[in-house]
C-alpha cells in the first residue's frame, strides 16, 4: 500500500491517493470503506459490486472476528487468504478487530490479557497472538492493531489503562506478525485530550505505514468530537493515511475530514439500509432541493428519504433523477416501497446499492 | 391467442419446442422460478437474464394482497413494476387460499375465505380471479380450479373434476385479454380437453408411482401442439421423468426455498452446506458447475454464511437457479441434438448412484424411484445398457 497526500486545503483537510498493490487504479481520499459480513457487503452480491462507482468502492472493511463464526484461520490460508476465500482480488480490505454492527467491544471484560467483544458467537476476549493469526491467515491489504476501545463515559483511570493496554498490544502484534499488509497503528484516549495526545505520541513512534483511530461512535457527541480528532491529527505524520471508525453521519464524516482523517468506515449505510432509508441528498452541496418536511415521512429530511412511507406507494420515479446507479437506472420507489412492506430481501439490495 | 407452440425436436414422447410468448421467446422444456411477491427472494432482475431465466411465476394472491392488483395495473403491469423485461406467470391464487388460509370453503360460486387482513368473510369466483390477473398483465394466466388434496379418495375428487371445467368456460367467458394474455386451463383428475394445459393438483405429497402414472396419463391424452405445464414440479429429478414423459413447463419454490435452508443443488443431488464437514471443505460447490457461484467460492465459506447471513441465501439461490436452467437448456438442446436418453441415461447415473448411498434412511422412496424409473426406461429403449445393469443390482443389495 502507498499513500500520498495530493492537495492541501487551508486547515488540516486533505486529498490523497491509495494505491493498492493488487488494484491499478489508485483511491482518491478522503474515502469510505463498505462495510461487510464475513468480507462480502451485507446485501450486494460479488457480481453486483462492480455496479458500484469504481474505484472509490474499491476498499471493503473487514472485521476478523466475523470468521470465528465458522471458518478456521488453517482454512482461510489453505485457500490463500481473504481475496481467495470471498472472491475478490482486486478490492483491497482493511481490517479491523471492531465492526459498529455486531462485535461490539466490551470494555468491562477487557482485561490485561486482551479485548473483549460481544458477538454473534457470545463474549470473546481477543488475544494479541489470536488476532495476529486471524490476520496472518487473512492477508488483508491493511489492518489496524488490536486496541481496547472505551466509551466517553468511563473513569480517568480506566481510559489511562486503555491507553496503556493499546500501545502494549500495537507493540505485540507488531512483533508477531509476519503479515505483510499495512500495519495501522491504534489510537485510543477516550474523551481526554491529554490522554488522546499521549497516545498519539507514542503510536508515532512506532514503525507503521498509517494510523486506525478509534474510541468513536461509542457513545461521546458530535461537539467532543473535532477538539480530540483535531489533538490526535495534529500530532502524526501528514504523509501517513488516518482511518477512523464510528463516525456515521454525512455531516459527522465532513467534521473528520476537516481534522484531517482520509478513511471512513460506513456502518452507517448499512443501517439505513435496514431501516429503509435511502440517501438522496445533492453531491454537488451548491443547489438545496427543497423538501417538504412532512412529519408522516417516517424520518425523511433532506439528505434521506424513508421509502417504507406510503407517500411513495405510486411513485415511479427513481430514488434520485439523474442518477446512475443499478438502483435509480432500474427501479422505482413503488417497488422499492412495495418490497419493503413485503420484507423481501431485494429491497436491501437495493438499497445499499444506492448510496 | 398471443402464443405459439412450435416443436423442433422429439424423442418419443418428449419434446423441444419454442414457445412465442409477448413478452420473450422462451424454449421448452423449462423451469420456472417463483417470484412470489414480485421479487425472486435475493436476486435482482439483471441477475436472472444473466442466469437465463425465462419465464417467471408471480403469485396472485400475495400480489392481490401487496400491493393490490389494482395498484400494480395502474402502474402499468407487473412487468413495468418488477422490470422484469421477459416473460411473466400468475397463477389464479386458489392453491393459496386454500393451502394458506383456515376456514377456506369451495362452493359452486368460488372460493369463500377469511380476509387475512381484517377477518371479513371474502368470495374468489373464477370472474374475479381472471380480472385480478387482468390487471397484473401476466402472459401466462392460470384458470381457477377447484383444488383437491392429492390423499383424497371418493366422490369429491369427481366434483372437483367437473367444477373445474365448469369453472374453466366461466374464465374464458371472463378473459378481457386474450391476444395480450395465454390462459391455461387445469387438468384436475379429468382430460377434456381446453385452451392450453396444466397438470395440477399433484406434487402434493402423493408417492412417486402414482405421480409419474397420472403426468404419463395426462400426457398421452393432450393435444400434441399445446404446452403442457405440470405445476409445483421440483425435484430435478422429477423435471428430467416428466419431460420425458411429454410435459414442457414446470415451476417451484423448490430450489430458491432449500437455498434458503443451506442446501445446493449439484450433479450427484444435494449438498447440505450446513453440515460441519463442509467446514474446512476448499472445493467449490460443484467443480462441473460454471455458475460465479462455484467459480469464485468454496464449500467452507458458504458453510460459515448459510442460515446466518443474508448474502448466504442470495449466493446458493444463484447457484440453484443458475443448475435449474441449465438443465432446461440441457434438456431443450439434448432432444433437438438427439442425444436425449443418453442425457437422461447419464443424469441418472450420477444422481441416482450416490443419491441411494446417501438416503440410507429414505430406501422406500428411492426404491420408488427406482421403479418409476423402470417405467419409463422402457419409454427411452435404455434397457441392455449398463444403466439398467447397475439398477438392478442395486435394487437386489437394498
Amino acid at each position: 500500500m502507498k499513500f500520498a497526500v495530493k492537495a492541501w486545503s487551508n486547515g488540516r483537510a486533505r486529498t490523497g491517493l491509495l494505491h493498492l498493490g493488487n488494484y491499478p487504479n489508485p483511491i482518491e481520499t478522503p474515502a469510505l470503506l463498505l462495510p461487510t459480513r464475513k468480507g462480502l457487503p451485507y446485501f450486494i452480491s460479488p457480481d453486483l459490486l462492480p455496479s458500484l462507482p469504481s474505484p472509490d468502492s474499491h476498499l471493503l472493511q473487514v472485521c476478523p472476528l466475523h470468521f470465528l463464526e465458522g471458518l478456521s484461520p488453517k482454512t482461510i490460508s489453505k485457500v490463500g487468504g481473504l481475496h481467495q476465500m470471498v472472491g475478490l482480488p482486486e478490492y483491497g480490505f482493511a481490517a479491523v478487530a471492531r465492526d459498529s454492527v455486531q462485535c461490539l467491544p466490551e470494555c468491562n471484560s477487557t482485561n490485561k490479557v486482551g479485548a473483549s467483544f460481544e458477538t454473534p458467537c457470545g463474549r470473546l476476549l481477543i488475544k494479541p497472538a489470536d488476532y495476529v493469526e486471524m490476520i496472518s491467515s487473512m492477508k488483508p491489504n491493511i489492518w489496524a492493531t488490536l486496541a481496547d476501545e472505551v466509551p466517553a463515559w468511563v473513569s480517568d483511570k480506566r481510559n489511562k489503562t486503555s491507553v496503556d493496554r493499546t500501545v502494549r498490544w500495537l507493540d505485540e502484534c507488531i512483533a508477531l506478525s509476519s503479515a505483510g499488509g499495512a500495519v495501522f497503528g491504534s489510537i485510543v484516549g477516550g474523551p481526554s485530550v491529554e490522554e488522546r495526545e499521549r497516545c498519539t505520541q507514542e503510536v508515532a513512534r512506532r514503525n507503521v505505514s498509517g494510523y486506525w483511530i478509534g474510541g468513536f461512535g461509542l457513545g461521546e457527541s458530535m461537539d467532543e468530537r473535532p477538539a480530540l480528532l483535531n489533538a490526535v491529527t495534529a500530532i502524526l505524520q501528514e504523509e501517513k493515511p488516518r482511518l477512523v471508525c464510528g463516525l456515521g453521519l454525512p455531516e459527522e464524516v465532513l467534521q473528520g475530514v476537516a481534522a484531517g482523517i482520509d478513511l471512513f468506515d460506513s456502518e452507517y449505510i448499512y443501517h439505513l439500509t435496514l431501516e429503509g432509508f435511502a440517501l438522496t441528498f445533492p453531491l454537488g452541496g451548491v443547489g438545496v432541493n427543497v423538501f417538504s418536511f412532512d412529519p408522516n415521512n417516517l424520518g425523511s429530511d433532506r439528505s434521506k428519504i424513508n421509502l417504507r412511507a406510503t407517500i411513495y406507494r405510486k411513485d415511479t420515479s427513481p430514488v434520485v433523477e439523474n442518477c446512475s446507479c443499478y438502483t435509480c437506472q432500474n427501479h422505482t420507489k413503488a417497488y422499492i416501497n412495495h418490497l419493503l412492506n413485503v420484507h423481501e430481501m431485494l429491497a436491501q439490495i437495493l438499497l445499499e446499492m444506492r448510496p | 391467442m398471443a402464443l405459439r407452440f412450435e416443436v423442433l425436436g422429439r424423442f418419443n414422447r418428449a419434446r423441444a419446442a419454442n414457445l412465442t410468448l409477448p413478452h420473450f421467446l422462451c424454449q421448452t422444456p423449462l423451469f420456472m422460478p417463483v417470484g412470489t411477491q414480485g421479487t425472486i427472494k435475493g436476486l435482482t432482475t439483471n441477475q436472472l437474464e444473466e442466469i437465463g431465466c425465462q419465464i417467471i411465476l408471480g403469485n396472485t394472491y400475495h400480489l392481490a394482497l401487496r400491493p393490490t392488483s389494482e395498484l400494480i395495473d395502474e402502474l402499468g403491469g407487473l412487468h413495468k413494476f418488477m422490470n422484469w423485461p421477459r416473460a411473466l406467470l400468475t397463477d389464479s391464487g386458489g392453491f393459496q387460499m386454500v393451502s394458506l388460509l383456515h376456514l377456506a370453503d369451495i362452493t359452486e360460486k368460488g372460493v369463500t375465505f377469511q380476509s387475512p387482513v381484517d377477518g371479513k368473510p371474502m368470495l374468489l369466483t373464477p370472474e374475479e380471479s381472471i380480472q385480478i390477473q387482468n390487471r397484473i398483465g401476466a402472459d401466462i394466466i392460470m384458470a381457477l380450479d377447484d383444488v383437491v388434496k392429492t390423499t383424497i379418495t371418493g366422490p369429491r375428487i369427481e366434483e372437483a373434476m367437473y367444477r373445474t371445467l365448469r369453472w374453466i368456460d366461466r374464465c374464458i367467458a371472463a378473459h378481457k385479454r386474450p391476444n395480450e394474455q395465454n390462459l391455461f386451463g387445469i387438468v384436475q383428475g379429468g382430460l377434456d380437453p381446453v385452451l392450453s394445459y396444466a397438470i395440477g393438483g399433484l406434487a402434493g405429497g402423493e408417492d412417486k408411482d402414482s405421480f409419474w402414472r397420472v403426468v404419463a396419463q395426462c400426457t398421452a391424452a393432450l393435444p400434441e401442439d399445446k404446452p403442457r405445464y405440470v405445476m409445483g414440479v421440483g425435484y430435478p429429478l422429477d423435471i428430467v421423468v416428466c419431460s420425458a414423459l411429454g410435459a414442457d413447463m414446470y415451476d417451484c419454490v423448490y430450489p430458491t426455498r432449500t437455498a434458503r435452508f443451506g442446501t445446493a443443488l449439484v450433479t450427484e443431488g444435494v449438498l447440505k452446506l450446513k453440515h460441519n464437514v463442509m467446514a474446512d471443505d476448499t472445493r467449490p460447490i460443484d467443480p462441473t458447475c460454471a455458475c460465479m457461484v462455484c467459480k469464485n467460492y468454496t464449500r467452507a465459506y458458504i458453510h460459515c454464511l448459510v442460515t446466518k447471513d443474508a448474502m448466504g441465501s442470495q449466493l446458493l439461490s444463484y447457484h440453484n437457479l443458475f443448475y435449474m436452467m441449465k438443465l432446461s437448456r440441457d434438456l431443450h438442446s439434448s432432444i433437438i441434438e438427439g442425444r436425449f436418453p443418453q442425457f437422461v441415461c447419464d443424469f441418472l447415473r450420477k444422481m441416482v448412484v450416490l443419491y441411494a448411498f446417501f438416503s440410507l434412511c429414505h430406501i422406500h422412496h428411492v426404491i420408488s424411484v427406482v421403479t418409476g424409473i423402470f417405467v419409463y426406461l422402457r419409454e427411452l429403449s435404455c434397457w441392455g445398457q449398463g444403466m439398467s445393469g447397475s439398477m438392478i443390482v442395486f435394487v437386489s443389495i437394498r
